[in-house]
Parts: structure tokens; C-alpha cells; sequence
């Protein structure tokens, strides 16, 4: 059963090399975007933390920053 | 309406359901691997090379259904200057480029098995390929461009302009002889594909759209808290 899944009447390779592209495509273009928002959370934490008390009071009251921080830790997707 | 696509309420939405979709499109995923590597039949024809139809078939709709998203959206922000637009639009291509190549590349390799050729300068194959140089240039007009306003429009006539390729991609078999199939599913017509490959076909399809919903609320997260990121520039 196994063999016949693997080789596939002869089409195995055409086959199994289009599914294992796609899945790769999948997994590299994830990991691109996470690293990405995974660097701007972290140029956004280290701006945050550098702010004056002032300037941090007046983000704090900004719904988007608000909801930034509360969010803070990336997701672990 | 267009409030609920303000970024403040959008952030909102986009972490608390990121998790939730990434959860639902691995599980959807598996079952439409199984479904289409294992339990499917083979074509009585192309026998198990019919199978790359579950990868081929759902990049290629996804492709060219958000290439016209992008378009439709484009349109919205030449005519009502609609910035959040340009976001979505921005945050939409890079899942689309890469579905795009993945009909590509894999229809390629389907068509070595069934045609005889890797290639073939034939009008759906161009027209496909020509969709992927306008995502190109949609996403690398982001980078050119000096000022985020002239990428703005840039972009938005790009793919308004590229626009015109889609009916081109799906009229293609019809209007011209050509190698590639014409098509087995139709809404209006009687769909000439079996119930046992419209199963994993199916299946397929919503874990690809799954996960440009997933790659999208990603991106635009990121972009979001780049311009965040810039707003802390100007406090």
C-alpha cells in the first residue's frame, strides 16, 4: 500500500515534487512574513521603551498603540 | 461598513484570530492531503498524475481571485482615496505572487507527464505568467517608488491595468486552441468532474484560502506596526 501511495503508477516523482514545492513555498513564505512582524514588534518594543514618561502617557491613550502593547509578545504562529 | 477596516479595529480582529486560523487551516490541510494523495481516485486517463490537479487547480483560483481583489480594491482607492485600501492591497500580494508561481511550477510539472513538454508558449500558460509579472511589479513598486504616496498609486494602477489579464486567463481555452484543458467546473454549466475529486478539490481550495487569509492577517499586522512604528518617530 505504501509503495503504491509512493510510486504512484509511475507519476511519484512528478507528483510528490508538486506537493512537497508547495508545501515548501508555504513554509518559507510564513516564515518570511512571521520574521518580519516579529522584527518590527521588536523595533516597536525597543522605540516604546526608549520614550520619555511624557510621550509614553500620550501613546498609552491611542487605541492602536494601546492595542500593540497588549499584544506585545508575538504570536507564536 | 467601512469603519469595522479601520486599523484600529482591524489590529484587534487580526491578533485574536490569527491563532484560530492557523489551528483550522493545518487541520483542513491534513484532511485535504489525505483526501487527495490516498482516498481519491485516479483518472482513468492521467491515472495518478491527475492528482497535482489539488495543488494546481486551488493556487491558480486563489491567485487570480486575489490579483481582482487587488484590483477592485485599487479602484477604490483612486476613486474615494481610501488609504486603509492600500494596506489590504499590500498585505494581500505576497500570498497571491506566490500562489501564482505554485500554478506555475506545478502546472509545469503536470504538464511533463501529460503533454510531453515543461513548457508550452500557450495562451493560458502565458497569460498566467504574465499575471505573475504584474504581482511582481505590484509588490516592486512598493520599493521603487521614493514616496509612499506615488507607490500608492503606482500600485493601484498596476494592478487596475493588470486587471484587464484576468478575463484574458479565464477565457483563454475558449478563445484560443490551446494545450491546456478547458475547464471541468463551471457555475452556469454542468460541472464535468466526479464527486470523488471534487471532495479533496474542495478541501484543497479552502485550506489554500485558509492560509492566504492567514499570510494576509500577518502582513498586515506587520505593516500596521510599521506605521506605528513611524507615529512613535513623530510623538
Amino acid at each position: 500500500m505504501i509503495q503504491n501511495v509512493l510510486y504512484m503508477n509511475g507519476y511519484g516523482l512528478y507528483v510528490w515534487s508538486s506537493f512537497v514545492f508547495t508545501l515548501s513555498c508555504f513554509w518559507i513564505l510564513h516564515s518570511v512574513i512571521k520574521l518580519q512582524l516579529i522584527k518590527e514588534q521588536k523595533k516597536f518594543e525597543a522605540k516604546f521603551e526608549s520614550l520619555d514618561i511624557e510621550k509614553v502617557e500620550k501613546a498609552k491613550k491611542q487605541e492602536t498603540f494601546k492595542e500593540i502593547l497588549a499584544t506585545s509578545s508575538v504570536s507564536k504562529i | 461598513m467601512l469603519n469595522y477596516i479601520k486599523p484600529k479595529n482591524l489590529i484587534q480582529i487580526i491578533n485574536r484570530s490569527q491563532k484560530f486560523v492557523f489551528i483550522v487551516f493545518t487541520l483542513i490541510l491534513i484532511l485535504g492531503l489525505v483526501e487527495a494523495l490516498i482516498l481519491s481516485p485516479e483518472d482513468y486517463k492521467q491515472s495518478d498524475s491527475v492528482r497535482i490537479m489539488y495543488v494546481h487547480v486551488p493556487a491558480a483560483w486563489i491567485s487570480l481571485g486575489i490579483f481582482s481583489l487587488i484590483s477592485v480594491l485599487s479602484f477604490g482607492i483612486i476613486i474615494f482615496k481610501n488609504k486603509d485600501f492600500s494596506l489590504i492591497t499590500k498585505s494581500l500580494a505576497p500570498s497571491g505572487f506566490v500562489f501564482n508561481i505554485i500554478a506555475l511550477v506545478t502546472g509545469s510539472i503536470w504538464g511533463k507527464p501529460t503533454w510531453g513538454t515543461w513548457w508550452a508558449w500557450d495562451a493560458r500558460i502565458t497569460s498566467m505568467l504574465l499575471l505573475a509579472i504584474f504581482y511582481l511589479m505590484f509588490i516592486l513598486s512598493w520599493r521603487i517608488a521614493g514616496t509612499e504616496d506615488k507607490a500608492v498609486k503606482l500600485s493601484s494602477y498596476i494592478a487596475i491595468f493588470g486587471v484587464i489579464n484576468v478575463p484574458i486567463i479565464k477565457f483563454s481555452v475558449d478563445w484560443w486552441s490551446t494545450l491546456h484543458q478547458p475547464a471541468s467546473i463551471n457555475l452556469l454549466k454542468e460541472t464535468t468532474i466526479h464527486s470523488s475529486m471534487l471532495l479533496p478539490l474542495g478541501i484543497m481550495t479552502a485550506a489554500f484560502a485558509l492560509f492566504s487569509l492567514l499570510i494576509f492577517l500577518m502582513k498586515y499586522n506587520t505593516e500596521l506596526i510599521k506605521i506605528k512604528n513611524k507615529g512613535l518617530d513623530r510623538l
